[in-house]
């Protein structure tokens, strides 16, 4: 292809076109933004928001630090499914089983090593690293699947998944111990911060640790090359084929990407009570996982955000209800059972009539509109 | 004159139902090859079939003298085969930018990515002006030109063309003609082009591949489709 540029090629040029200033500009406009500042960027957000937490986390009460440690947790998972399903648009109803995979191989690695009487700091980031692992290898078998399967279908097969949790343990009780689950000894805080550091605080440490991580690295993949093959794959395969993207590999990437996501979120989840049990883990988690991205904003990093936020406060809210209102005993129950499903049901609706885009798409039209609205103060 | 493209005896169809039926042609090296025939000829068919998203039945295709059979459509690009599909194979969700870099997002030498970037950015001004908008915000000839656009980023030697006028304008499917015209004489690039309007198409070609059923009818030098009444008369309709 030569640059000639003959008079009679395409113009179609309105009265308007600014295409004097274009020939003023050689660089052409917005060719600036392809850059090596975007992981620098995102580093030094991260820093800052992980600033703002810990202080926060030395103000809080342990309750409070242990529901932060929870948005932690849960920020690993959703970030990664976001990405998933929102930008490879695979449908998976089975991340709260690829959570139970990285929560299990956490309670069994540091199961057998403390049978061992092996111990040391190193263990919990070692597991943590084996449960996403693990899962990503779990995720692989999936995504494998998946990659042959579209959209109902997919969902099928990954909502059978995520039924087969509380099955295989039981099955297997030799191994996961059924319904019981597994305990392991618990986190503590290293001597180094004192005697008398609030543990809780030290675990919302560690699972904001593991979140900014899962977040950057997330920033940084969708920003990158393989995020733009993502999106091209998720909304035309066979254009992203014909402009040279391995289609199968490509969402089987995503797929395992997003399971090791899960994974890590899963077991620092574990660690966070020093349990698992398939109850945790039941199909109600994996639907929960997908209405909390939805209504944070579906594909967007931050969206995934508020959806951690909202599963942490949306599970607490009925303990919280039954607390401040003495209700009678029976209702209480039933409440503590339901509620949260059915706030979040409720939440998704209104959700989706007043805000397709979910929470992060209101905010950002709400900021838009600012904007809009500042630059011309007189409309 | 060598050729680029040898197609030989090549059937291929959609499960059980059989389109092309022993399609044998060569596409010389630097000329604009028109397809060219009624609906349900098995032009778009042919194509797909060239580009690997189909699998041939039987038959061979042979692309700078290497056998295509199993190669994959994603390594077709590399190797610089480019097809642009009828619905213009833009990603609707993605930028004008986007969609480009997509062309060339597994080209190792990202310099000259870049350069083939501006190329085409110089080559369509519309686009230029529209790098931010997203695919689904462009008229029909603006994404007829990205489709274009993100092929020749691979910088192609043979481009596979699917009724690149279908819903444009006369006067700008009359450009992009001659622009495919001016790409092959300046530099070389081989075209492939799939055409119903039979006028334009072989205002531009060198040669004429008619098809009809499934079959090559004819395979001749355009000029002479272009002249003999009779021929146009029996095959082509006009």
């Amino acid at each position: 292809m030569t640059a000639t540029r003959p008079s009679e090629v395409p113009t179609e040029r309105p009265p308007a076109a600014p295409s004097a200033l274009r020939r003023l500009l050689p660089g052409a406009p917005g060719s600036g933004t392809v850059g090596g500042s975007t992981l620098l960027r995102h580093l030094i957000v991260a820093v800052l928001a992980g600033t703002a937490v810990v202080l926060l986390t030395n103000q809080l009460p342990p309750y409070q630090n242990l529901q932060v440690a929870r948005v932690g947790a849960f920020l690993c998972v959703t970030a990664g499914y976001t990405v998933l399903v929102g930008l490879n648009g695979q449908l998976s109803l089975g991340h709260g089983a690829l959570m139970a995979t990285g929560a299990y191989t956490v309670a069994l690695v540091q199961q057998a090593l403390a049978d061992r009487a092996v111990q040391g700091r190193w263990i919990l980031p070692l597991s943590l690293l084996l449960a996403a692992g693990v899962t990503a290898a779990v995720g692989l078998a999936i995504g494998l699947a998946a990659a042959r399967l579209r959209g109902p279908y997919l969902a099928g097969v990954t909502l059978a998944v995520a039924t087969l949790v509380p099955a295989i343990t039981t099955i297997f009780t030799d191994v996961f111990n059924g319904e019981q689950g597994l305990r392991f000894p618990a986190e503590t805080p290293p001597a180094s911060l004192g005697a008398y550091f609030q543990p809780e605080r030290w675990l919302a440490w560690v699972a904001l640790l593991a979140a900014l991580v899962t977040m950057v690295l997330m920033a940084n993949l969708v920003r990158s090359r393989f995020g733009r093959s993502l999106r091209a794959v998720r909304d035309d395969e066979v254009a992203a084929r014909l402009a040279g993207i391995p289609v199968a590999r490509t969402q089987v990437l995503a797929f395992v990407v997003s399971a090791a996501c899960a994974g890590l979120g899963g077991g620092v989840y574990a660690v966070l009570t020093g349990t698992v049990a398939p109850g945790k883990f039941a199909l109600e988690l994996s639907l929960f996982l997908l209405m909390a991205i939805v209504i944070g904003g579906l594909g967007s990093l931050a969206g995934a955000v508020w959806g951690a936020v909202l599963l942490v406060a949306l599970q607490d809210l009925p303990s919280l209800l039954t607390e401040t209102f003495t209700l009678p005993s029976g209702l209480a129950r039933r409440l503590e059972g339901n509620l949260a499903l059915a706030v979040f049901g409720l939440t998704l609706v209104v959700v989706m009539l007043a805000a397709p885009g979910g929470l992060q798409g209101a905010a950002r039209d709400l900021l838009a509109r600012l904007g809009a609205r500042r630059r011309h103060p007189s409309r | 004159m060598t050729a680029i493209l040898e197609v030989d005896e090549l059937s291929s169809g959609y499960g059980p139902v059989p389109v092309l039926r022993d399609v044998t042609f060569e596409v010389p090296t630097g000329t604009v090859t028109a397809i060219l025939g009624a609906n349900g000829a098995g032009k778009t068919t042919l194509l797909r079939t060239l580009s690997g998203l189909l699998r041939p039945t039987t038959g061979r295709v042979r692309f700078d003298g290497e056998d295509l059979r199993g190669v994959p459509v994603e390594r077709l690009v590399r190797r610089g085969l480019a097809h642009v599909p009828e619905g213009r194979g833009v990603v609707a969700e993605l930028t004008v930018e986007e969609n480009l870099r997509l062309g060339g997002l597994w080209r190792r030498d990202r310099a000259d990515a870049r350069r083939a970037q501006d190329e085409v950015y110089q080559l369509f001004d519309p686009l230029a002006r529209r790098r931010r908008h997203a695919g689904h915000q462009l008229s029909g000839g603006e994404r007829q030109m990205l489709a274009l656009g993100r092929a020749l980023i691979a910088r192609p030697r043979l481009l596979l063309l699917d009724e690149p006028s279908l819903g444009l304008a006369p006067r700008v499917s009359g450009q992009i003609m001659t622009l495919l015209r001016q790409l092959c004489d300046g530099s070389g690039l081989t075209v492939l082009l799939v055409e119903q309007n039979v006028r334009s198409a072989l205002g531009i070609a060198d040669q004429g591949v008619v098809m009809s059923l499934g079959r090559v009818v004819m395979a001749t030098p355009a000029a002479q489709l272009r002249d003999d009444e009779q021929l146009r008369h029996a095959y082509l309709g006009f």
